[in-house]
């Protein structure tokens, strides 16, 4: 049974890629864990330069909060000559990652504007990343910026990181567009090599008792994967780029979904947060066995086989399915009511 | 080879050359020597090498005395050994001194010279304890300036290692030690050349060894002893000599020549002044100006001053000399004279030939007390009365007591007319000393000027003024002493202009630089009538920034020392304008670029905006003002706080005389409240609608400044038209009203109580009941409401159910308004025992923040309540307090047992009655105490009445009525922080422990030793980055608790208020009522941690539920019960210790600087703190047999 398959040009021993999963690929053994599990790549936790920034800002806050001002504590700590609050800590968790393991090193970058950490989109590539996810995560709430301004914003990043490194660029983008045909087709003409569908945008919770806004992060439901999986259909066949799946990607049988819908790779990550590193071996085996029960003989042989160019039904994915859908359904009341 | 300069302080220069030469470096924190350890440690950390290639090894010891020991047995088995401390410090390490010295063991430590503790601890320098050590044997070496300070480190090492007689090289504590200057820096060739390395095997040689054994240490007998101590004579005659020769080798290779005792002046002096230390720069100074003036007069500097070669100094002196004035930076009461002025006066006496000069001596500059030329001249000008010259007298004070000091004109200056001098106000948070340190470093290191910088600190905690004293000249600078003539004043802080003057020493035509949030065309009219007035009468030049405008607008917040850096530049014309904001730039990036680009950006972003947002002020020709400088204490005040600490509290402590202060250091409490700071830029307001009254809020407040009472509706008929109140809540003070109320002018705006508040508005859930406002507009309003409230009466304390946070919090709190840091996590603790026992309480408190704060003229925050009656606190030292505290028991105790003894004999004349009453009330509740008051003025009035009647047991009445009081029950509470608890005074911790007595001991558990600074203790948990721990703690916090438990009649309760603060009340009412020694450990947050100290009891919170601190009371009377005595009072740990632990800077910085380490050492944590879970639980389930 053949499990290969390319992304971004990388061969792959299959389609299943370990997605931006903090805080489990913050630890070298982990990503060492998930190569012997099967993981055919990995993509690190995203390197937030806002977070960096924050955290230099908090350090020297907190190391001048007080000080110089009581004669017998001038300071409250060691005076160290050097702090490592940067990239570069980032960059030998890669340069680490590459040495312990024999699969492709994805990093991610996430950012919103065009901000200073473009630069360390070259860091990244020298420190030996096999390719680089650019995670684009913005929410915007400027009520006067337009929505082709938004756009906009998307592609000079797209650009502005295409030009910095040489290494494959996926890009990872929401569903939020009024077109996402559209921005696919332009962010794949601004040089991703690769889309990667969805981003989930973190929606935060109320917390009744304490009436506190609070950060409340749901893993993802099988549910999920249906946006992916219809957009991915769409596209496939029609851009020139790849396409990793990501979102509600928990059994082998999605991963086989996702495929034949178009990706070349499927991105797993709550699962392996619910249920551990090693479940990525049970997912292959359900993939294998389901490839094995239909006389399937290789990933490539399905690849896009149900994406809308090839589907027997290419409404399927359309507004006319939706009427259907609807008007078929057949609500089972819950007779306790 | 190039000369390289830096611009240090005197311990970073020591501390270099100390590092640098030596193999094994014991140390352990005192102000003002602390920052020679720091570095000590931070080189050490950071793997950085000694002259020799190896890195030293540092340790902390557990106190100065364990470092001595230390140091004593690294230096007997061979190595090269170091050590750093001042005051009390030093005084714990002389039965060592004794040792080393006595073993002719070649050894440097290093001292920051300071006061001893008397009358009062000082923190300042003077050379009181380096005196007390002039007996040891040790050799006494001086040196009186940041760059001596460095050359002397080195050149007695060497003659030490030469010589085998021990050095302690001293300083003066923060006029040397903390002064930068500009010093060329000693290069490792220039100590290896310096150095024998002959010397340093034959003292490797002489060590201990199984390889070549002897024995050391002996114990000697009549027979011998007396001749075995003469053997180190010819050593000590030798010593000078080799400390000269060592002085001569320095020369050949620095170009800097020392003499053991300097003369310096006219060849043909007729008056001298001879002293050591810093105060010999500014005779240098004033000797210069003198001649140039005619005058015959000089200066001889003794360097080495034990050994004392009598022959080398008189040599120096000019035969021309007929009067000598000997001044010590010391006192000894009771002596003949001060220890230098008696060997000036022996040597004479002994070696002199021909007519001998007139010889006096005099106390100058004690705890830093500023030695000036006005007064330099005051003892020249003494001098010249020849025989008629006081002797034994004081400069620089004025005693009307016993009449010991000199007169001197205040006005007489020396300041050359080259130098520019600055002075700067500043508040400790907004980053002036900082700027200022920076701008030394810039004309320092970057121009061929020299320049000196000193610091003023304050001795609050929070709101601390600085006044820092900048000069820079072509020409090295002697000027050891405050600016008081200055050509430019900067003025960081609106508010100083109220109540400073802050241009007292403003030269006529200075530059006046203030920030001010009024612009240019308005402030004039803002100032105060005497600013407008000194403005004019000096025609000073004036200009103003809006420099929080200017720095909030860059990102930095409060922080406005780089704009105000940039002013100073511009205005001062030190150096050009563009190559000084140059220099700034680059400092910046020097500075801050560590800490990533963000922290450079925004101070770039400040330099630039600053220049356009200066402005000059067109000065009117008129007074214009109506305001006027504000009173340092209010009118209604009493004498002594208006006469004596008000002058204090307006920095004019200087000018008050000597018969004005107490003899023996006793001082009235309840000071505080009339020190109004105003240092909150918010304080919180309440809603009276949204409000719960859970009495939360008053019980965090660490500063007592908001309060809550319930009381009679009428009482409200006069209350001011602002003031609120609202309906009580609770069933039991139905019909009644209760208010929160904020004291405006004492808050400092930590907001710990918006905090812990659990009522939130309904519709805005971002207000709660208490909310942060400015404090400007409500001052006036909110002051007169406060003190409606305080007029109010509090609830009778024999009706509260203490259970209660909200009736408990209805206690009158006796500790209030402490110069603490904004949000302490310690106070709360103490704030709150005073509540609950504060009218029979006595306090003995370990030094340390709590006895600064506590204790730190002007004020104290200890309280009385209207009968009088409060807290009676006392200080002892770092290392007895236990001991002190059980003092106060077994007093008691015996007092308390002897009026019984008294009051049973003499019950047939007082009424058996009245003595069953008093003898079998248990005085256990509020209730019963109250009571026993009543019978014991019951009994007094009865003893008045007998004493009167009956005169033959009258003198049996007498003793009894001086003893009555003490048949009410007293409660004895030892306080101090886990630096006392687990490390100086663990020793007697455990004995009192181990006593049995009825004591109550509180460790306010910081997990660092906090006043110095935040140096590890044994208390500081595993992982966290401290001072002397620079590459974490990699040892678990000891458990002081479950130490005493093995006692089995220690009561013990490890607390968190702001975990669970019930638990807190219930553990210290529990402690109190238990018949033996307490033990409570309460954690408290602390600005050491790298936290918002906004959010202290939110980490007090994570720190339980994440099990690094455990809540239990473990209580012997459960066990004589037949339960088991141990109750866990907190649910399983259920947060990540990470995300508990990286809450707070001192863990997550390791993560920054070693993050391989911080992984390893948090692993460490997660299982230790599991493992003493597990222990805990095991332990609260058993079964009692």
């Amino acid at each position: 049974m053949d499990l290969s398959t390319t992304y971004m040009g990388l061969k792959l021993k299959s389609p299943l890629v370990v997605g931006a999963c903090a805080p489990l690929t913050e630890d070298i053994d982990n990503i060492k864990r998930m190569e012997d599990a099967g993981a055919a790549a990995v993509v690190l936790h995203s390197f937030f330069e806002e977070q960096l920034q924050k955290e230099r800002l908090e350090l020297h806050h907190h190391l001048t909060h007080g000080t110089e001002s009581f004669p017998e504590a001038l300071t409250y700590f060691p005076e160290y000559s050097i702090f490592h609050i940067g990239e570069e800590e980032y960059l030998n968790h890669i340069r680490k990652a590459k040495e312990t393991t024999d699969i492709p090193i994805i990093a991610s970058l996430n950012g919103y504007d065009l901000g200073g950490w473009l630069e360390y989109a070259k860091a990244i590539e020298q420190a030996g990343a096999d390719a680089l996810e650019l995670n684009i995560y913005f929410v915007p709430t400027d009520m006067n910026q337009t929505g082709a301004q938004v756009e906009q914003t998307y592609i000079d990043i797209v650009k502005a990181v295409r030009e910095e490194i040489k290494i494959p660029l996926a890009v990872k983008v929401s569903p939020f567009f009024s077109n996402m045909a559209n921005m696919a087709k332009r962010l794949t003409d601004a040089g991703a090599n690769a889309l990667v569908l969805f981003n989930r945008f973190y929606q935060p919770d109320i917390d009744l008792d304490n009436l506190e806004v609070v950060p409340h992060l749901l893993l993802s439901t099988p549910q999920a994967m249906r946006l992916p999986l219809r957009w991915i259909a769409i596209l496939y066949g029609r851009l020139q780029v790849d396409f990793a799946a990501t979102g509600g990607i928990h059994h082998g049988h999605d991963v086989i979904k996702m495929v034949m819908v178009g990706a070349n790779v499927a991105m797993i990550v709550s699962t392996l947060l619910r249920h551990g590193i090693e479940y990525l071996k049970h997912i292959e085996l359900q993939m294998l066995q389901w490839m094995e029960e239909n006389e399937y003989e290789s990933i490539a042989q399905m690849r896009g086989s149900m994406s809308q160019l090839n589907c027997p039904d290419e409404s399927a994915f359309e507004r006319a399915q939706y009427l259907k859908a609807i008007q078929t359904y057949h609500p089972v009341w819950d007779k306790r009511v | 080879m190039g000369r390289k300069y830096a611009t240090i302080d005197g311990n970073e220069a020591v501390a270099r050359v100390a590092y640098k030469l030596n193999e094994v470096i014991a140390i352990y924190p005192i102000t003002p020597a602390s920052p020679m350890g720091e570095w000590a440690d931070t080189w050490a950390s950071e793997g950085v090498p000694n002259l020799w290639g190896t890195v030293p090894s540092v340790i902390e010891m557990q106190s100065e005395g364990g470092a001595a020991g230390t140091v004593h047995g690294a230096l007997q088995t061979g190595a090269l050994t170091t050590t750093f401390t001042a005051s009390q410090g030093l005084l714990l390490m002389i039965p060592n001194y004794y040792k080393i010295a006595g073993e002719l063991t070649p050894t440097v430590i290093h001292i920051a010279a300071r006061s001893l503790a008397a009358q009062a601890l000082s923190i300042f320098g003077d050379h009181s304890d380096v005196m007390a050590a002039r007996a040891t044997g040790f050799a006494l070496f001086a040196s009186a300036s940041v760059q001596e300070a460095q050359d002397f480190a080195a050149i007695a090492t060497a003659a030490s290692l030469k010589s085998r007689i021990p050095f302690l090289h001293f300083f003066d504590g923060f006029r040397t030690s903390h002064e930068i200057a500009k010093v060329e820096l000693l290069e490792d060739d220039q100590l290896r050349q310096l150095i024998d390395y002959e010397d340093i095997i034959a003292h490797r040689q002489r060590a201990l060894t199984p390889d070549r054994p002897v024995i050391r240490g002996t114990a000697q007998n009549p027979d011998v002893y007396f001749q075995a101590r003469e053997t180190v004579n010819p050593f000590y005659q030798k010593c000078p000599g080799i400390v000269q020769d060592m002085m001569d080798r320095f020369a050949l290779i620095t170009g800097r020549q020392y003499y053991l005792y300097e003369y310096h002046g006219h060849p043909e002096a007729e008056r001298i002044i001879v002293l050591m230390g810093s105060g010999c720069e500014v005779v240098h100074e004033t000797v210069d100006y003198l001649n140039r003036q005619g005058e015959k007069v000089g200066v001889l500097k003794v360097r080495l001053y034990r050994p004392f070669d009598a022959q080398r100094f008189l040599a120096a002196i000019p035969k021309t000399v007929k009067s000598i004035a000997v001044l010590d930076r010391t006192k000894e009461p009771g002596s003949a004279g001060e220890p230098l002025y008696l060997d000036v006066v022996a040597a004479y006496m002994e070696h002199h030939q021909g007519e001998m000069p007139v010889i006096v001596g005099g106390r100058y500059g004690l705890s830093s007390k500023d030695f000036t030329p006005a007064m330099v001249k005051g003892v020249f000008d003494n001098l010249k009365l020849g025989k008629q010259a006081k002797n034994h007298f004081t400069i620089g004070i004025y005693d009307d007591l016993s009449h010991t000091s000199l007169d001197y004109d205040p006005n007489f200056s020396t300041e050359p007319d080259n130098v520019i001098r600055a002075i700067f106000y500043g508040l400790g948070s907004d980053g002036t000393v900082g700027a200022n340190k920076n701008s030394i470093k810039i004309i320092g290191e970057e121009t061929d000027n020299y320049a000196q910088g000193y610091f003023v600190y304050d001795s609050k905690k929070s709101g601390s003024v600085t006044v820092s004293h900048l000069r820079f000249g072509p020409s090295p600078i002697r000027s050891s002493y405050l600016i008081s003539k200055a050509n430019f004043v900067a003025c960081h802080q609106w508010e100083f202009l109220e109540k400073y003057p802050v241009l007292s020493a403003a030269l006529p035509g200075a530059t006046f630089l203030l920030n001010s949030p009024y612009p240019p065309d308005l402030v004039w009219d803002e100032l105060p009538v005497e600013v407008q007035q000194t403005i004019l009468e000096k025609q000073l030049k004036f200009y103003v920034i809006n420099a929080y405008q200017v720095a909030r607008e860059a990102g930095m917040g409060g922080r406005i020392n780089t704009v105000m850096q940039v002013c100073f530049f511009a205005l001062s014309g030190v150096l050009p304008k563009e190559e000084a904001i140059a220099q700034i730039k680059k400092y910046i990036e020097k500075t801050y670029g560590k800490k990533g680009k963000e922290v450079v950006e925004m101070n770039l972003k400040a330099v630039d905006s600053t220049l356009e947002h200066l402005y000059p002020v067109n000065v009117p020709n008129q007074i214009t003002s109506t305001k006027r400088m504000r009173p340092p204490v209010d009118e209604s005040a009493p004498p002594f706080v208006k006469e004596v600490l008000a002058k204090m509290i307006a920095r004019e402590g200087d000018s008050i005389p000597v018969s004005a202060l107490p003899c023996d250091g006793t001082y009235p409490t309840g000071t505080a409240k009339w020190e109004k700071r105003n240092i909150a830029q918010e304080i919180p307001v309440w809603d009276p609608d949204i409000c719960v009254q859970c009495g939360k809020c008053v019980l965090v407040c660490p500063h007592g400044v908001i309060r809550s009472k319930v009381y009679e509706e009428k009482e409200l008929v006069n209350a001011p038209p602002t003031f609120k109140s609202a309906p009580a809540r609770e069933h039991d003070w139905k019909g009644l009203k209760y208010t929160i109320q904020v004291a405006p002018e004492d808050c400092t705006g930590c907001a710990l109580c918006v905090e812990v508040c659990p009522a939130k508005n309904k519709s805005q859930p971002r207000f709660k009941a208490i909310n942060m406002q400015p404090q400007l507009p409500l001052r006036e309003q909110e002051r007169v409401n406060w003190d409606f409230f305080c007029r109010l009466p509090w609830p009778e304390r024999t009706r509260l159910d203490l259970r209660k946070i909200s009736h408990q919090q209805m206690q009158e709190p006796l500790f209030e308004f402490s110069g603490a840091c904004a949000g302490c996590g310690e106070t709360p603790y103490l704030k709150l025992i005073t509540q609950l026992f504060g009218d029979r309480m006595i306090v003995a408190n370990a030094t340390g923040c709590s006895s600064i704060y506590g204790g730190n003229l002007p004020t104290t925050p200890w309280s009385h309540n209207a009968a009088g009656r409060g807290p009676a606190w006392s200080n002892s030292l770092f290392e007895d307090n236990a001991e002190f505290g059980l003092g106060f028991r077994l007093a008691i105790d015996k007092q308390t047992e002897f009026a019984v003894e008294l009051l049973q004999s003499l019950a047939g004349h007082i009424g058996d009655n009245l003595v069953t009453a008093i003898l079998n009330n248990p005085q256990k509740d509020e209730a019963e105490i109250y009571q026993q008051r009543e019978y014991v003025a019951q009994l007094k009035q009865k003893l008045q009445q007998i004493q009167n009647a009956n005169g033959e047991i009258s003198e049996k009445v007498k003793i009894l009525l001086s003893l009555a009081d003490y048949l009410v029950r007293k409660s004895v509470w030892i306080v101090g922080g886990d630096g006392w608890a687990y490390d100086i005074g663990y020793g007697g911790l455990d004995h009192v422990l181990a006593s049995g007595k009825n004591v109550n001991l509180l460790v306010l558990d910081t997990e660092v030793y906090s006043n110095t600074g935040g140096q590890a203790s044994k208390a500081t948990p595993l992982g966290a980055v401290a001072k002397f721990a620079a590459g974490g703690k990699p040892a678990p916090k000891k458990d002081l608790g479950l130490m005493a438990m093995t006692y089995g009649n220690v009561y013990v309760a490890s607390v968190a208020m702001g975990a669970k603060p019930e638990h807190t009340i219930r553990a210290f009412l529990e402690a109190e009522a238990y018949e033996g020694p307490s033990l409570i450990i309460a954690y408290c947050h602390c600005i050491a941690h790298g936290i918002d100290m906004s959010k202290g009891m939110t980490h007090q919170k994570m720190a339980v539920e994440s099990g690094r601190w455990l809540l239990y009371r473990y209580n012997p009377a459960l066990a004589a019960e037949g339960k088991n005595p141990l109750q866990i009072d907190m649910h399983s740990p259920h947060l990540p210790l990470e995300q508990s632990m990286y809450s707070e800077t001192r863990f997550r910085m390791l993560s920054h600087s070693k993050p391989e380490e911080a992984k390893r050492l948090l692993k460490e944590a997660q299982q230790y703190i599991q493992r003493r879970w597990q222990l805990y639980q095991y332990l609260a389930s058993r079964q009692p047999q």
